[in-house]
């Protein structure tokens, strides 16, 4: 028989058991009883109809589809009964599985998914390592001499090739304004070593990686678009980049952002770089991506190119600046290594945040299963299954769940869509999208949620001492006590939880403050940046480049509202962008092997008036002094106390590329990037028109965005085809260096939030249950004499009991994950008293408000009323 | 003890008392009343206590559940048929061909296990 015919059977079945009723009942009528007394005792004999008729017809149905089916329609009409309980379920669950399927899809998209290289796994990014006893562990750039030595020597890489970002101008053209866009440096064989084609157009060719090649580019898909129209015609066809002409030979595919996401275009590295740099072994600048040869394991490549760094080493001992060994890592945790820690956190977060969910369901799930104790003993005294009541429970719960996870996948798309908006930065971001793996996903932590809630719940109605509970409930005096322990239990691990997470955001929190508050050395309002660079091309001699400087500083200089303005290479909080080494001429030569170096800056004279930057000791640079007679440097207060610990620095003379440059003044430290300890700088002038980028800084206090348009205008005037990029406040430009950071925090402190709110929700449900379930025990108290004040205590220790343990329980498992988070935080220990103090305060107050209304309403109530009730 | 607990005529514990007695037993014993020809569900069950002196005090309910078993699995057929003594329609179950193997089938593992058992219980007696 099939399903169709079910009606059909159900009769059959009926009519069947009816004749053995009706047969049994004749016997019995037979023994000589009345017929009443026949019947119940044909009942007796025959067993339960019910269960019988159900445990026929599941032996017909095949149980598994047909029962999930009849509990699927009692659950949805149970749910729809009690609308208020279903959406606040609903959405709890939909903000613990938004959350986490929204963080795991960044997690698969960015962490997992393997890159859209051609066999990624072959594909390590190699490092320089090794140049001192205690410089093993960083990930050092590779020389452009050694990279050479590496790709001659080697036998373990089928392909080794390089790689470096940098900025590139575009000139204007056909009324579009001249920009200035971040492009790399390729060696000719990096496209076949990532085993990636242009979408149009050729690769490079070897031919075109040298000096004396034409100029070369490939555009990215989207400047291709953007700029030029999406037009093939533009293949052969010649840009100006830098004042240079390029050909555009052609169009990377969409998805190609290496070496970073901002990447629109790439050049090929010998044609950019002299020669000299690329033979030199103590300038590290370049990323080296290799391909292993079959067979040959990651260990086994770094050992060969180390043998070959030793020896390069031992030949140049007198050069103290070239690395011993090699190190790599697999190009995927290079490019996503820095955001690995923090995703990780967050998605331990949203965990937490969903456990703490379906903490909160199963809680409101055991409330009502108390509410519907006498339906659910009347069902079971009737004959009801316990296993199906657990089927129910389950299947009432993957209702929630499903809803929930539906609910939570919009809430998911929502998140997904703002992170790529307004993470743009963020590595590998375009490869964050749904897919197979992400919907198993889903149902996965569905179902996980359903078991975990309903089970938890369905644990607490499945005992099944019937009359126990239809006893109890007919006059309850302090009922349901396993029940509430269990609720109790659950509230102790929510409020652990909670716990948790707070502290995990506190302590990011108070990190990220910290860190945007830490003292730059320099002013860091009313200063607005803009990046400016000139093109070789156009400007060769140096005279050329201080004349620009000069012009544009006083045009800038006389804007009505400026209050001050300067030029320097490289501004604080820009980063590390530079050293170089230098000796200084008065004292002895240092042993060979023996290297000092520091970072280098130019700037010019007024540069650090405008910055604010205090001249501690001696003066800024002479004005007067320009090109090859600017032979001044000034030097930061570490510079000084490092290197000159013992004698004034002033009037003493560094020496740095084979040029004398006198000590005139010495100024406060600053910090390279937001979070890092202050370092030796060097500043050079700008005035002698060596260096070709900067940054142009301004103050006012009037409206700094005034600034943006004018300066433009005056350096369009100066040089059509000059772009203006990155006008930042210096507050912008600190905030965007900080915006892991602030990123992280931010959605810590929100899942925490979150699940407070939760866990209050959590205390004050579990304690208006207790105080529900006590009214008659509380109504005998206050009759016999108890005073207010002493019910409302106790109500209230009642309920701060498991806030107080999840309380310990949270602190202690807080320890283990604060020392987890140890290294996303600044200046701030795991353990930070402030931020556990803070967390203890905040919580218990939390929790008594839960718990305040619920014990005074107890306490408020009349006994006469409180012993009628029931 | 367990003779004297089944003879209960109360509700006291049948579920132990079916679920340790009846546990594929019963599918053999209907399997084996219907050799006889053709019978109701109630007769079954009449006959099976009839047979057994009441000591399976089974409610003959759960016979019902058995018997749908046994059809599926197509060891007896059932048709709606007019009793001989009485003008009243009941389902005759009738045993089927492959009923009557899975009965063999049954009863001499029932068998071997019997005389397994009793070897270990009653080892005098069969030495005799």
């Amino acid at each position: 028989m099939k399903w169709w015919r079910n009606k059909e059977r159900e009769a059959d079945l009926e009519r069947e058991l009816l004749s053995d009723l009706e047969l049994e009942e004749e016997a019995q009528q037979e023994g000589g009883i009345s017929e009443e007394e026949a019947r119940y005792a044909a009942l007796r004999a025959f067993g339960n109809p019910t269960l019988i008729r159900e445990q026929t017809r599941a032996i017909w149905s095949g149980n598994w589809l047909e029962s999930p089916a009849r509990d699927l329609r009692f659950s949805l009409r149970t749910l729809r009964r009690a609308p208020g309980f279903s959406i606040i379920a609903i959405l709890v669950m939909a903000l613990g599985i938004g959350a986490n399927v929204a963080l795991f899809t960044v997690v698969r998209g960015v962490l997992l998914r393997p890159l859209p290289f051609e066999d990624p796994d072959g594909l390590v990014m190699l490092y320089e390592a090794g140049l001192h006893e205690n410089n093993t562990a960083g990930f050092n750039v590779v020389s452009g001499g050694m990279y050479a030595e590496w790709k001659k020597q080697n036998r373990s890489y089928s392909s080794l090739a390089l790689a470096q970002g940098t900025r590139i101008g575009l000139s204007g053209s056909g009324g579009q304004l001249p920009e200035k866009l971040y492009g790399a440096l390729f060696s000719w064989d990096m496209l076949p070593t990532l085993g990636v084609q242009p979408v149009l157009g050729r690769d490079f060719t070897q031919a075109d990686d040298n000096p004396a090649a034409n100029g070369t580019v490939l555009l990215s898909w989207g400047l291709w678009k953007r700029r030029f129209g999406g037009d093939p015609a533009i293949l052969n066809q010649t840009i100006l980049l830098d004042a240079q002409p390029y050909t555009v030979i052609g169009v990377m595919p969409a998805w190609f952002d290496f070496p970073d996401p901002s990447t629109q275009l790439w050049i090929t590295v010998y044609h950019e770089k002299s020669e000299d740099e690329m033979t030199s072994f103590s300038n590290h600048m370049f990323d080296v991506v290799g391909r292993l040869k079959p067979g040959v394991n990651a260990s086994q490549g770094v050992a060969d190119l180390s043998v070959i760094s030793q020896r390069t080493h031992n030949g140049h001992l007198n050069d103290p600046f070239i690395f011993q060994s090699a190190r790599s890592r697999p190009l995927l945790e290079h490019m996503v290594g820095k955001i690995k820690k923090p995703l990780y956190v967050l998605l331990e977060a949203t965990c937490c945040l969903l456990l703490i969910a379906c903490l909160n369901v199963a809680n409101l799930l055991v409330a009502r299963a108390a509410a519907r104790r006498k339906e659910l003993a009347i069902r079971t005294a009737l004959g009801g299954g316990w296993l199906r009541l657990i089927g129910e429970r389950l299947m009432e719960c993957l209702l929630l769940a499903a809803s929930g996870g539906g609910v939570g996948l919009l809430f998911a798309f929502a998140a997904l869509h703002w992170l790529t908006q307004t993470r743009q930065d963020m590595s590998r971001v375009e490869s964050i999208q749904f897919d197979g793996v992400v919907a198993a996903f889903t149902v996965g932590v569905i179902v996980l949620c359903a078991l975990f809630s309903g089970l938890i719940a369905a644990s607490s109605s499945s005992d099944r001492r019937i009359l126990r509970a239809l006893q109890e409930a007919s006059r309850s005096v302090s009922g349901g006590g396993a029940r509430v322990t269990l609720r109790k239990v659950l509230l102790t691990l929510e409020v652990g939880l909670t716990v948790i997470l707070l502290i995990g955001a506190s302590l990011l929190l108070k990190s990220y403050e910290r860190l945007r508050s830490s003292d730059m050395g320099c002013l860091t309002q009313d200063v607005i940046t803009m990046h400016l660079g000139i093109p070789d091309a156009r400007y060769e001699t140096p005279a050329q480049r201080a004349n620009f400087y000069d012009t544009l500083l006083n045009r800038v200089r006389a804007m009505p509202g400026v209050d001050a303005a300067g030029f320097a290479t490289v501004v604080p909080g820009q980063g590390y962008q530079m050293d170089w080494t230098f000796s200084i001429v008065e004292h002895p030569p240092l042993p060979q092997g023996a290297g000092q170096f520091a970072l280098s800056r130019w700037a010019d004279p007024k540069y650090f008036q405008a910055m604010g930057i205090p001249i501690l000791r001696g003066r800024t640079f002479d004005g007067g002094k320009r090109l090859d007679a600017a032979n001044e440097v000034v030097i930061s207060q570490s510079f000084a106390s490092q290197y000159f610990p013992d004698e004034d620095p002033l009037g003493r003379h560094l020496r740095v590329r084979g040029k004398n440059a006198v000590i005139v003044g010495i100024v406060g430290d600053t910090r390279y990037a937001i979070g890092e300890p202050p370092k030796p700088v060097q500043y050079y002038p700008l005035d002698a028109g060596v260096e070709t980028v900067g940054t142009l800084v301004i103050r006012s206090r009037r409206g700094l965005e005034q600034f943006a348009l004018p300066v433009q205008r005056i350096v369009s005037d100066m040089d059509r085809d000059l772009p203006v990029s990155d006008v930042l406040t210096m507050n912008q430009l600190l905030g965007q260096s900080t915006l892991d950071q602030s990123f992280n925090a931010a959605l810590l402190v929100a899942f925490a939030t979150l699940s407070l709110v939760l866990a209050a929700v959590g205390l004050f449900g579990v304690m208006s249950y207790i105080a529900a379930q006590r009214t008659t025990e509380i109504g005998i108290r206050v009759a016999l004499g108890a005073k207010r004040g002493q019910v409302m205590r106790k109500m209230l220790l009642d309920g701060m009991r498991p806030a107080v343990f999840g309380l310990l329980v949270g602190l202690a498992a807080s320890l283990q994950a604060g020392r987890l988070m140890s290294d996303l935080l600044y200046e701030i220990k795991p353990l930070d008293p402030a931020v556990y103090a803070a967390v203890v305060v905040t919580l218990l107050a939390v929790a008594a408000i839960a718990c305040i209304v619920p014990a005074w309403r107890a306490s408020r109530l009349d006994p006469m009323h409180a012993l009628r009730t029931e | 003890m367990a003779a004297i607990e089944g003879r209960l005529p109360s509700m006291a514990n049948p579920k132990q008392q079916r679920a340790g007695l009846l546990q594929g037993t019963l599918d053999m014993l209907i399997l084996r009343t219907l050799l006889y020809g053709p019978a109701h569900g109630h007769q079954i069950g009449k006959h099976i206590q009839r047979t057994t002196n009441d000591f399976l005090q089974m409610q003959h309910g759960s016979l019902y559940p058995a018997l749908h078993r046994l059809e599926k699995r197509r060891w007896v057929v059932s048709k709606w048929e007019t009793a001989p003594d009485r003008n009243r329609e009941f389902k005759y179950y009738r045993l089927t061909d492959k009923g009557r193997k899975q009965l063999l089938a049954e009863e001499s593992q029932w068998k071997q296990m019997a005389e397994a058992v009793a070897r270990v219980m009653w080892p005098a007696a069969e030495e005799s």
